[in-house]
């Protein structure tokens, strides 16, 4: 696979191995231009990495770094931020809220999962001709609907309308019936003839088998959480219970947060932090669990 | 207590048969209850009108008509049309031409160069937003900064405050969101192009950018129409960019999309009725868009 690889990234460059004296000039020209995009990709972040640190005055004097004063270089911008908003808070409630919701929708999608890929019952196939049909709906067609049922419920500015209806993904429901399809009948029989109840067998045999999506789901679902805004908009009203989208989404609305632009480039650092963290920590599931679905060319 | 031999092997047996309904249970319930059910109701509202949740006259049709002829709505449908297919052109144009030099022979660094162009992806769009309302920011911007460096005099353009340069605002956003995403995409597809397939061109005296068209395009058709319809997909869905961006409409009403216009409607005017219908009247938008997207795609296919 590797050598096929190579081979193909060889024939795409479309230079024959006798031009190799060309190919030296190329292979550096190539690699500048690529490094040149690659910076111009990263120029925005490493902004906002400088603004974040930066006091007042050097904010509008330098484009990144006091150079000349390195110094002045300080956490001002975090500590205003702790201290004038309530910005600790929103950062547990944005935690608290994409871990909730994403551990419901894993354990809903896989048990329901494993339910229509392992077992012949009435009503599979309606099930997941209603399901596909949902998912190619656009999701903000639910929102009159969603908040009028969270009206009458009474879960307006509550966090149940956020984190229960996250436990449903149709989508999640799918890629673990994909998934589970892959678990051997055998190993199941044999488990039952040990005496697992069923229940057992999704959490001992499946589960471990299909461990790699399950750790792709759940970054998406995860991910897909701690971005979420307009929903949480449309039901969160207490400032209190804001989560980090709606909080710097306000904060950008102010005056005062044009100018001292450097605590709301705090505020977004710490907000993007724990998303680059798993990024480093995992990144080649990372990768491949976003890019999961694609079609093979 | 002891459970007698026939009736534990009854109950094991129903544990069995029950398993099923038991597994699939807990989220057809709350599919059911949080998303068929809102579904409906999306449906039913449409057909009133409504000023809160609690003072709702039926209007049957009505919103449905009302709206055929809503510039403000149609106005929303262009501008979310002009920037899905701007966006798609330029997104794929570029992510295939970084695709394709990622792809050719020795490029250093391969994990930074992932991490560079994939990173972008990783921030919601809201902080995407927040981030580029104060890039493009007149004064101290860093965009203004750039051009000013380049062109050796001062530039201060007001990004976000004039209607020609909304779109083109968010469009700036979006690309750089999304562009290393696609490439991603691209990358793994041009791998996956059978190398026998470049030989055989070859013998044939197939030349680069002929052996691009003929074998490159074609082998990786899968994975730009994928693309393509999850950009219409995610086009029509546009909110949060401008939405943050703009903080509201933009100038002149000319960042709206379809969605934000929903949303003004709904939850800052407080008509879910009419909201419902600007909803639906999307999913036969987007379903629309779809069908000629089969019907080309499929056409195109024919023609090889």
């Amino acid at each position: 696979m590797a050598e096929r690889i190579q081979k193909t990234e060889f024939r795409i460059g479309g230079i024959q191995k006798s031009e190799s004296r060309r190919e030296g000039a190329g292979v550096v020209a190539l690699n500048v231009l690529l490094y040149a995009l690659a910076i111009v990709a990263l120029t925005p972040l490493v902004w906002m990495v400088c603004a974040a640190f930066k006091r007042g005055e050097d904010l509008f004097a330098y484009a990144f770094l006091p150079w000349d004063h390195l110094g002045n270089l300080s956490l001002d911008n975090f500590r205003l931020l702790l201290s004038r908003e309530p910005f600790a808070r929103w950062l547990i409630n944005s935690l608290f809220l994409s871990t909730a919701s994403t551990v419901l929708s894993v354990l809903l999608s896989s048990l329901g999962g494993f339910g229509l890929a392992k077992y012949a019952f009435a009503g599979r196939r309606a099930v997941m001709l209603l399901m596909l049909g949902t998912m190619m709906l656009p999701g903000v067609v639910l929102l009159p609907g969603s908040y009028m049922l969270m009206y009458r419920l009474g879960w307006i500015d509550t966090y149940w309308a956020i984190i229960v209806p996250g436990g449903v993904s149709a989508f999640g429901m799918f890629l673990f019936m994909a998934a589970m399809r892959q678990v051997p009948d055998e190993l199941l029989s044999a488990g039952r003839i040990d005496g697992c109840s069923e229940l057992r067998l999704w959490w001992e045999i499946a589960l471990p088998i299909v461990r790699p999506m399950t750790g792709a789901f759940t970054l998406l679902s995860f991910l897909a959480s701690w971005n979420a805004f307009l929903w949480p908009q449309v039901i969160l009203q207490n400032e209190a219970k804001y989560n980090l989208p709606i909080a710097l989404a306000n904060m950008v609305a102010l005056p005062e947060y044009r100018t001292e632009y450097g605590t709301l480039m705090a505020g977004t650092l710490i907000a993007i932090a724990p998303v680059v963290i798993l990024f480093f920590a995992l990144q080649k599931d990372f990768v491949a669990g976003l890019s999961s679905g694609a079609v093979k060319g | 207590m002891r459970i007698d031999p026939y009736m534990r092997r009854g109950l094991w047996k129903c544990q069995h048969a029950l398993a099923p309904y038991l597994f699939v249970g807990p989220f057809g319930l709350v599919f059911v209850i949080f998303l068929l059910y809102p579904l409906v109701s999306s449906l039913v509202l449409s057909l009133y009108d409504t000023a809160s949740p609690r003072a709702m006259r039926f209007v049957g049709a009505g919103n449905y008509r009302y709206l055929l002829t809503d510039w403000l709505f149609w106005g929303a449908v262009a501008n979310t049309a002009y920037y899905t297919v701007v966006f798609l052109i330029v997104e794929i144009t570029l992510a295939l031409g970084l695709a394709v030099l990622r792809n050719s022979r020795r490029v250093w660094g391969r994990n930074f160069l992932r991490f560079a162009f994939f990173s972008t992806h990783l921030m919601g769009h809201v902080f995407v937003a927040v981030l580029f309302a104060l890039l493009l920011s007149p004064r101290g911007g860093l965009m203004n900064r750039v051009l000013s460096a380049i062109t050796g005099s001062e530039v201060e353009i007001n990004w976000l405050g004039r209607p020609e340069l909304a779109m083109p605002a968010i469009l700036i956003a979006a690309w750089w969101v999304s562009t290393g995403y696609a490439m991603i995409y691209l990358l793994a597809a041009l791998q996956s192009v059978e190398v026998e397939l470049y030989e055989a061109a070859e013998v044939d005296g197939a030349g680069r950018w002929s052996q691009f068209v003929h074998v490159t395009l074609p082998g990786i058709r899968p994975v730009l129409v994928f693309l393509v319809v999850v950009g219409v997909i995610g086009g029509f869905q546009l909110f949060e960019l401008p939405y943050v961006l703009f903080g509201g409409p933009g100038p002149n009403g000319r960042a709206v999309t379809v969605v934000m216009y929903l949303y003004m409607v709904g939850f800052e005017m407080g008509n879910l009725g009419y909201a419902s219908a600007v909803g639906w009247m999307l999913v036969v938008l987007i379903a629309g868009v779809s069908a000629v997207q089969l019907r080309l795609s499929g056409a195109l296919r024919r023609e090889e």
